[in-house]
């Protein structure tokens, strides 16, 4: 078993007298760091201290003390604990806080949805533009005081509903009649619509130009989605056209933005369970795994004997119907309609029946609590379990290698297509199978274990391309890994009491920050949650893996065929409910 | 061919002729074809999307209705399936799809976001409701609904079929020529329904007033 390299504390204060502060608040970790001295300082902390994946960028509004927060989390990729730093700027307008894209590119996607729902300007972003809402929209959401049409109250349960359980409808509040709120005195025909000038002039600015003394081809723009067929979701994506090939692509997202932080901010702690589940739909139960392994980081609770072993073994089946979706996904995605994903899908019934007869719903489990889970696993779902792993999935999972690996029309399509090399997915950020099929081993499960993951006996799946043939074959590797780490987690699953606490609506969380990460399917999946002691987070934030992932999108395509691009989006395997949230 | 959907009860048809002859009206031969083969759009929003994907495995089959046609353009489809969250920012190309689509359309909302907005509802950027907008004819509440669910609304939008007559159908309906065209909602400071500018003008001028006595 390889242990993570432990690494001496970072001390940045001795490193950067006046420049940087340890940030001494109860509850909080990492530095605070001058806004003047932050691109020096961050470019040591990649330079000299290795911190080379800078995985999350997200803002804080503390509305009270009159100040914004850009919070910074960085690790290594040869494992070990991360480095939390962070900007404190006042809060006037605008907020203006330098750009971290020269040093991490992948800080591309995260620093504009701080801009957007935040209103933080990062100076130096050569392309800050709104990401999850459209340019013209009113104001910046998730800043304390800024209130959605629907506003009731600051935090739930909110009493009008409780305890005696009315409702009005919210239409009936609301001056609009609906989830409509408009600057006072608007008049809708005498307005302006914002277009999307500035999407096109940055596809533009982004486009290869044709080269001195070549033939002067005419592009065109073509804009896939948000609705088509196969972009998983309501994914859009600008491209321009050189013939076939892609020499400018820009991703437009936001189609399925569906409030999940700010939703998270006005519930309590145990409310946003199910939420989590709507997040990566296909894996409710890592996602679940993710956001009570971070608030249990807060409470500083510990977790029963009996559920660490149940929460693995569903996040591990969770993980092996996602790998078997991705190939029948990806198949589809190549013009093989069908019949891959039909077979894929029927392993997935197996798995999904076992998650209706733990917690009671197929896909949206709801199944996590803080310090268990919220229900024993009964001895006949138990040998049903055991069935599976032991002798359906794996004869399965042989099968579909055997029918698909070799064929002709596959292996053309996918090997040495979107080469991703290991630097570049560094770089940009991208983490889980993407980055491990470019050779980098990097799994949180060895990396930065959470969990129980540190008691079993597993590899880590690597493979050395970094092309989509790569990218196909380690979801085979990573459901045989799943399947070793459950048979053992089967054998080894003690009896006893499955939640170390006591059922409770409202859990205390005592004031501070956490920050948690596991590996899900995906890739990292990480929440960042500030409590301020109240029953509610005061901020509530997802770092999504597939969101994260996307932005290697542009540079890799750029050059590649439009009809692989289809095929490179099933290969990042993005889920639009956990990209847009 | 079910006879017994097409003929009119009542009428004798001699047993060697039943395959070949068939009394009925106008209505029921319109209905038998459409509720028959209403193909729908390949449009997936949310989570819902993955439920109406397991519905049309093996497992749970929706072929058995004469329904896995999806088309992924709507100028072929006949029913639109809303199957997730409708947002705001998505709105205008749902509404643009449902436009082009050529009638006779279904609509059915499928699970609780698309029915009224569902856990989402109060969120800034999503719509409670795709019914603000568009005709629906099938509610199925759910959050996914099983696919068993959604069958079984799909069953209910057949029943629906066999219960429309030419007469009344609102696509043959001379007065409303245009009546079924759904204007496009525009992206201002907030989503614009162009069908109620009044509205909203009068709404925020109330407002401005609340201001300033404030
Ligand atoms: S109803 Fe539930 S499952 Fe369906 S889209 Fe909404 S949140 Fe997802």
């Amino acid at each position: 078993m390889a242990t993570p390299v432990q690494t001496q504390t970072v001390d940045l204060v001795a490193r950067f007298p006046g420049m940087v502060t340890a940030d001494a608040r109860p509850g909080y970790t990492g530095f605070i760091v001058n806004k003047e001295n932050l691109v020096e300082v961050a470019t040591a902390i990649r330079d000299e201290f290795g911190f080379d994946l800078l995985t999350a960028v997200t803002g804080v509004d503390y509305l009270a003390e009159n100040k914004m927060e850009v919070v910074y989390h960085a690790y290594k990729t040869t494992g070990g604990p991360g480095l939390v730093f962070r900007v404190q700027v006042e809060r006037v307008d605008p907020v203006e806080v330098p750009s971290l894209i020269n040093i991490w590119p992948g800080v591309d996607f995260q620093e504009r949805e701080a801009w957007d729902l935040l209103g933080i300007k990062f100076t130096g972003h050569p392309d800050l533009r709104r990401i999850l809402m459209w340019e013209g929209y009113e104001g910046h959401p998730l800043r304390k005081d800024w209130k959605e049409p629907f506003f009731e109250e600051e935090a739930k349960p909110f009493k009008s509903r409780w305890p005696d359980g009315q409702h009005t409808f919210a239409e009936n509040k609301n001056p609009f009649r609906d989830n409509l709120k408009f600057p006072a005195d608007f008049d809708p025909e005498k307005f302006e619509v914002v277009n999307e000038d500035g999407l096109y002039a940055s596809l533009e600015r982004h486009t290869m130009k044709n080269e001195e003394g070549s033939l002067n081809t005419d592009h065109i723009v073509v804009n896939m989605g948000p609705h088509h067929p196969s972009t998983h979701g309501v994914l859009r994506v600008a491209v321009t056209l050189d013939g076939e090939t892609i020499i400018g692509l820009k991703p437009v997202m936001g189609y399925l933005h569906r409030n999940h932080d700010k939703i998270g901010e006005r519930n309590t702690y145990l409310q946003v369970i199910p939420y989590t589940d709507r997040l990566d739909y296909f894996n409710s139960m890592s996602n679940n795994f993710g956001y009570v392994t971070t608030v249990e980081k807060l409470m500083k609770i510990q977790v029963a004997e009996r559920a660490e072993y149940i929460r693995v073994i569903m996040a591990e089946l969770s993980r092996i119907q996602n790998h078997l979706i991705f190939i029948g996904m990806l198949m589809n995605d190549l013009g093989t309609m069908y019949t891959p994903s039909l077979y894929a899908f029927e392993e997935r019934e197996l798995v999904l029946d076992i998650f209706e007869a733990v917690s009671g719903a197929r896909m949206m489990c709801n199944y996590f609590r803080f310090g268990g889970v919220v229900r024993d696993i009964p001895d006949y779902v138990m040998q049903k379990i055991k069935d599976l792993v032991l002798e359906r999935l794996p004869a399965k999972t042989d099968e579909m290698e055997r029918f698909l690996n070799e064929n002709e029309i596959l292996v053309a399509r996918l090997k040495g297509i979107h080469v991703l090399n290991a630097e570049d997915a560094i770089k940009y950020s991208v983490t889980g199978p993407v980055l491990r099929a470019t050779g980098v081993p990097y799994d949180l499960r060895r990396a930065d274990p959470y969990s129980i993951y540190d008691r079993f006996d597993f590899d880590v799946a690597v493979r050395q391309n970094g092309d989509m043939m790569d990218n196909y074959l380690i979801r085979f590797d990573e459901i045989r890994q799943s399947l070793r780490i459950l048979e053992q987690a089967l054998k080894q699953i003690p009896q006893g009491p499955i939640n170390s606490q006591k059922p409770q609506y409202q859990v205390r969380v005592p004031a501070g920050e956490a920050y948690g990460r596991i590996e899900s399917p995906k890739g990292e999946l990480a929440f960042y949650v500030v409590s301020n002691g109240k029953p509610n987070p005061y901020r509530y934030h997802v770092r999504p893996a597939s969101f994260v992932n996307l932005t290697a999108v542009e540079s890799m395509c750029i050059g590649s065929k439009i009809a692989d691009f289809v095929a490179l989006l099933a290969m990042l395997d993005i889920v639009m409910g956990e990209l847009d949230r | 061919m079910e006879n017994e959907k097409l003929s009119l009860p009542n009428y004798n048809i001699p047993e060697d002729l039943e395959n070949v002859v068939a009394v009925t009206t106008l209505d029921r031969l319109y209905n038998w074809g459409r509720r028959s083969s209403v193909w729908p759009l390949m449009f997936g929003l949310a989570c819902c999307a993955i439920e109406m994907i397991a519905a049309q495995t093996a497992r749970y089959d929706m072929a058995r209705f004469g329904m896995e046609v999806m088309r992924p353009t709507p100028r072929q489809a006949d029913m639109m399936l809303v199957s997730g969250t409708v947002t705001k920012k998505m709105l205008p190309a749902i509404i643009r799809l449902y436009n082009q689509m050529p009638e006779p359309k279904y609509v059915v909302a499928m699970g609780a976001c698309a029915s009224s907005g569902g856990p989402f509802k109060e969120g800034y950027n999503v719509v409670a409701g795709i019914d603000k907008f568009l005709p629906v004819d099938v509610y199925i509440p759910g959050c996914p609904p099983t696919p068993q669910a959604l069958i079984a609304g799909l069953i209910k939008l057949q029943e629906k079929i066999d219960r429309q007559s030419i007469k009344t159908v609102r696509w043959y309906n001379k007065e409303k020529k245009d009546g079924n065209y759904v204007p496009m909602p525009i992206l201002g400071p907030d989503l614009i329904d162009v069908r109620r500018n009044a509205d909203i003008k009068q709404a925020a001028a109330v407002a401005k007033v609340t201001q300033e006595s404030a």
